[in-house]
């Protein structure tokens, strides 16, 4: 064990995780395996999701197991929008589509608001195993309503025939996209330190520790609850248009539940609440998915035991393996 | 007399057949200390739990700086003015004991919707509540983790946040509970200064600090006051020494 505070390590962590996710497609492209950088992409993609969950979850308590919707959102958002530029139809009363990513991104966030809106106002009413339950029922209303809408694939997803452009980059080359990625990643953990580090996140964290103290001194919990609940939706959204462009594909699948436990599962494994938490989420669940995906297709039992493992015995997760306990100052 | 700043009315609450508040009606005046005593049970906590806005009473009304309270919750009636501590310590157990103060501190100073400053950085937020901490004596703590605070200090530190909202009035549940004799000779001490700046309503076992600081007493039993008067008067009431005091007193 070092001497140095939990603080300064947890830093020299983060850099490591932040440099090892950059480098790892950079020597793919050196060696020519684009296969990795995509397998990198991935990772950037749902550590983002897993970023914006982490808002709500990590700081706020608020355990969603339903930002698959905003996932699934984003992603629909990406697809429909490029679908109707493809085609040369506008989208309603004259509106074009688009393939330019931010704009995309644009839309996305202010869908994703929109949603999260009355979602947040009417489950933040309830707390514990309900706020989960209620979460989880309007994602499940979301994805069968995706299901049911047969103007965009229906249960067969929509496809994106050529990768969204980002202006000044070749997006359908793996490594510039995986930048774009990145550079998102990098900004959405940006943004979490800011918020984790301001009046507005204090109030939020307290919010989690103590709502009767929140109230106390005269800050409504549920008011700081909701913006919290929405800037996460909007971050997760952002990943899952990302997430759409990675694949050229989007499905009904990325709202399902499945996918909102694999972001709980992902800041789980990271360490909720840590900045990096996410990252080092993604990069051990896609890894595991990769190296026992190859071995068994059984691989998440074994993710599973892992779960258990830090769940049991490591509760802050990789980052609080590697840096120890989590500091407030 | 001076307009009392706090004011309850014929307050009732039951939980079932119980009659937690039956009929209370009190005022706090400002500048004194009004100590409210009775044996456990009798209803205290729920009644101060009545007048900080965390339960809704069945009837009667609570006033503060001349404004019915009702329909407003504790978040709202906190940022009035009305500061309250409790009589289990409830703090965010994560933040040091600095970071709680700090938290008081921007709730008075209004929006804690601003998102990019950081907060340890903003001496409009660490300086006052440093100055908090100091005052009652815990500013040797001030890093220190709320969960790792010895039970005393967590009674300091919940006065200290009511101090940093500027409050207009002060409601403390116990705050000696659990304090050593010399903890409890110094609050005491703090307490008496206290009442200059905004009065306090204090519920408290401890009856040397009670007789010792109190303007005014009103005993509570079974949900009603059966007596309010000086310390003299209370100690000298019959009904008061046969359901409270004892012989002995």
């Amino acid at each position: 064990m070092t001497n140095a505070s939990p603080t300064s390590r947890e830093t020299i962590v983060n850099a490591l995780l932040a440099l090892l996710l950059l480098g790892l497609p950079l020597l793919a492209f050196a060696m020519g395996e684009p296969f990795y950088i995509t397998l990198a992409t991935r990772i950037a993609v749902l550590a983002l999701a897993a970023v914006g969950l982490n808002i709500a979850l990590g700081l706020g308590g608020l355990v969603s197991f339903g930002h698959a919707a905003f996932f699934g959102l984003g992603g629909y958002a990406a697809g429909i929008l490029a679908t109707h530029a493809f085609d040369g139809v506008p989208l309603f009363a004259g509106i074009p589509g688009t393939v330019s990513m931010p704009v995309i991104w644009l839309v996305t966030m202010v869908a994703c608001g929109l949603v999260a809106l009355p979602i947040g106002a009417i489950s933040l009413r309830t707390a514990g195993v309900y706020f989960i339950m209620i979460t989880l029922a309007f994602a499940q209303m979301i994805y069968y309503f995706a299901i049911s809408w047969p103007a965009y694939g229906g249960e067969d997803g929509l496809s994106i025939y050529v990768r969204n452009e980002f202006p000044g980059v070749n997006t359908t080359q793996p490594l510039p996209f995986f930048l774009i990625c990145y550079a998102v990643l990098m900004a959405a953990l940006g943004l979490f330190w800011l918020l984790r580090g301001s009046r507005f996140g204090a109030a939020l964290q307290a919010a989690r520790q103590n709502a009767t103290r929140l109230s106390a001194v005269g800050i409504a919990p549920f008011n700081i609850r909701l913006v919290a609940f929405i800037i996460s939706a909007m971050v997760t959204g952002v990943a899952g248009a990302l997430f759409a462009d990675l694949n050229k594909f989007v499905s009904p699948s990325m709202m399902s539940w499945h996918m909102s436990g694999e972001l709980i599962v992902l800041i789980i494994l990271g360490g909720k609440g840590r900045l990096f938490g996410p990252v080092a989420g993604a990069m051990l669940y896609v890894l595991f998915e990769f190296a026992l995906g190859g071995i068994t297709e059984r691989w998440q039992f074994f993710l599973g035991l892992i779960l258990l493992g830090v769940v049991l015995f490591a509760r802050g997760g990789l980052l609080g393996l590697l840096a120890g306990k989590a500091r407030h100052g | 007399m001076a307009e009392p700043v706090l004011e309850i009315l014929e307050l009732r609450k039951t939980f079932g057949a119980l009659k937690a508040t039956d009929g209370v009606s009190l005022d706090l005046r400002p500048g004194e200390i009004h100590a409210l005593i009775g044996p456990n049970g009798a209803g205290k906590s729920t009644l101060i739990h009545q007048i900080s806005g965390s339960i809704r009473p069945d009837s009667g009304s609570v006033r503060f700086l001349g404004q019915d309270m009702a329909g407003l919750d504790m978040a709202a009636r906190a940022r009035l003015g009305l500061g309250r501590s409790f009589q289990i310590s409830s703090l965010a157990q994560e933040f040091s004991a600095l970071r709680n103060v700090m938290l008081a501190v921007q709730a008075r100073q209004g929006s804690s919707f601003r998102f990019f400053r950081p907060v340890m950085d903003d001496p409009t937020l660490t300086e006052p509540a440093m100055a908090m901490l100091e005052r009652v004596g815990l500013a040797g703590r001030a890093q220190m983790p709320a969960a790792e605070l010895s039970h005393g200090e967590r009674r300091q530190l919940e006065i200290a946040i009511a101090l940093a909202l500027g409050s207009k009035a002060f409601l403390f549940d116990e705050p000696m509970a659990g304090m050593g004799p010399e903890g409890s000779k110094s609050l005491t001490k703090f307490l008496d200064g206290l009442r200059l700046e905004a009065p306090i309503l204090l519920v408290e076992h401890d009856m040397d600090a009670v007789f010792a600081l109190a303007d005014r007493i009103s005993v509570l039993v079974y949900g009603r006051v059966i007596a309010t008067g000086t310390v003299d008067e209370i100690r000298n009431d019959p009904e008061v020494r046969r359901a409270y005091l004892g012989e002995a007193a």
